[in-house]
């Protein structure tokens, strides 16, 4: 029997040479929040010191605020919506993705066959053209039990999302299982452990840390791509900024609006950022 | 299933094992009693790690047979899982599950796969720990501890399904000296209490002095066999010699 990667570095016990302390973390964190800030305000500055008579860009800008955040009055929209909706694609799109992944490392052929085209289809699918492809397909309403259950334009979305998620996510978890020596297999399959057993108990939960990061990554490129769904008219943020720029119809508005919007997306990312390296550091002392 | 304690716990007859074109093992005929260690010797990569591998059923074979307390492993209806509840098998790399702590590497087989009540394992546990004296250790983790410490948490995890049979494949090759003596004392504390244990060893001053049998062999062939007196002293094979004045 071979003795596959006995020497994987992950598994062994790492000391990262003085990680970072907390504050010392957060504070780079915040430092480079206030830089970028600092560069937002002055570019909004600049056009409103032009204007006198008519409302300050920053005064349109705050006036379409709340409507960007949390969309229509009495409606569910805007950037609210972009994290509900990838909040759960990458749920729907995590759970199908690890069964999918364990697909592709069953021992029966057929299974492992539809796993693989499954991931691979719906890696190298564009996501938009996957959105669009799902908008279309799934019917405005459905029948669960006599009742009828309409299926809004944001959820046919999520599901949309939820493809490409499922399809990487099943690499990724390809690629941890791979990533464990067949020792440890071997090691539970002489003490009895079922192939079932072996899978769920030894073998997944030294994969869990290896796989956070690039899942938590995964995560803000998913973030980052909601607003593709304002193209097949769900009212999240993006449209929103758009129907508000048609609303003023006003010179020197787009850039600080869309910089407004970009602003968003990067507080709600960057922390994930930092959060992604402080756990891959953490595990790597844990282990 | 018609096995009396009485006839061998182990017995091998002509087993052949080929990895493609390379035929690792060219007819292995021998038997191990009840209460018996037995250590084969021979170079490495000489089919011998895979022929502890056959006996548990983790590698199939093409040829021969092996019967495990009557039980012919090479049958298709074989309950591979029983059988691996009856064979223990400790490993040249330990193998350990490096998420849990020693003391749940020990106590997670019995609990899930013979489903014992947790507090009898916890029990069980501690007194395996005691016994490869690695008390105080429960709540480390197996990177936390040396190769040796680790070599006998494993042993500790093996004992913990209380098998009939152990089997040790190189269990010293990856340790230093030091170290090494400490799972020899262990295997030799079993061997002492009857436990049968069959061992691929490169450990001649353990296999003269503990084995009840020593076989040699070499290019999938058993050389020479016998008991560790004669075969320390008198190795008829030129093989055999030239093998013992390389690592004597």
């Amino acid at each position: 029997m071979r003795h596959g990667g006995t020497a994987l570095p992950v598994l062994r016990a790492q000391r990262v040479a003085q990680a970072p302390t907390l504050a010392e973390g957060l504070f780079s964190g915040w430092s480079c929040v206030a830089v970028i800030a600092t560069f937002a305000l002055t570019l909004l500055a600049l056009p409103a010191a032009a204007a006198t008579d008519s409302p300050t860009v920053v005064e349109t800008l705050l006036k379409w605020l709340p409507l960007i955040l949390f969309g229509p009055v009495g409606e569910f929209g805007g950037f609210a919506l972009n994290t509900v909706v990838s909040f759960l694609a990458m749920a729907i799109g995590t759970v199908a993705g690890l069964f999918v992944g364990l697909g592709q490392l069953s021992p029966a052929r057929w299974i492992r066959a539809i796993a693989c085209a499954i991931t691979q289809f719906f890696r190298n699918s564009p996501w938009l053209a996957l959105l669009f492809f799902v908008t279309f397909l799934l019917p405005f309403e459905v029948e669960l039990g006599g009742s009828r259950l309409p299926l809004p334009g944001w959820i046919k979305a999520t599901i949309g999302l939820s493809l490409p998620i499922m399809g990487n996510m099943s690499e990724i978890v390809r690629g941890a299982v791979r990533s464990v020596p067949l020792a440890q297999w071997e090691a539970a399959e002489a003490l009895a452990f079922t192939r079932r057993e072996t899978l769920w108990m030894v073998i997944l939960p030294q994969v869990v840390k290896r796989m956070t990061p690039p899942w938590m990554n995964w995560y803000a490129i998913l973030t980052m791509a909601t607003p593709l769904i304002s193209i097949v008219g769900v009212a999240d943020a993006m449209s929103l900024t758009q129907a508000a720029l048609n609303a003023e119809k006003r010179d020197g508005l787009l850039l600080p609006m869309y910089a407004m919007l970009l602003s968003f997306f990067f507080l709600y990312c960057y922390p994930i950022a930092r959060l992604t390296r402080r756990l891959e550091r953490r595990f790597h002392v844990s282990q | 299933m018609s096995w009396s304690p009485g006839s061998p716990i182990i017995s091998i007859r002509d087993v052949h094992k080929s990895f493609g074109p390379v035929e690792v093992l060219k007819g292995i005929t021998f038997d191990v009693a009840k209460g018996e260690v037995v250590c084969i010797i021979g170079p490495s990569g000489a089919g011998t790690s895979t022929l502890l591998r056959l006996i548990n059923a983790l590698v199939p074979f093409e040829r021969g047979s092996i019967r495990v307390e009557g039980q012919e492993v090479r049958d298709p209806k074989l309950d591979k899982l029983a059988l691996r509840r009856k064979v223990g098998m400790v490993f040249q790399q330990y193998n350990l599950f490096p998420h849990r702590t020693v003391r749940q590497n020990v106590m997670m087989a019995p609990i899930h796969v013979l489903g014992l009540p947790r507090a009898e394992v916890e029990e069980t546990a501690r007194r395996l720990l005691a016994k490869v004296r690695l008390s105080g250790k429960e709540h480390a983790y197996p990177g936390e501890l040396s190769g040796g410490q680790q070599q006998r948490v494993a042993i500790a995890r093996s004992l913990a399904m209380s098998p009939d049979i152990m089997l040790f494949d190189e269990v010293t090759a990856a340790l230093d000296p030091e170290t090494k003596k400490g799972v020899l004392v262990t295997i030799r504390e079993l061997a002492d209490e009857g436990m049968t244990c069959m061992l691929v060893t490169h450990e001649m001053g353990f296999a003269r002095e503990v084995a009840n049998h020593v076989y040699f062999t070499d290019h999938g062939v058993i050389v020479e066999h016998g008991s560790p007196a004669q075969f320390f002293r008198a190795p008829r094979d030129a093989r055999t010699r030239a093998f013992l004045d390389q690592v004597l």
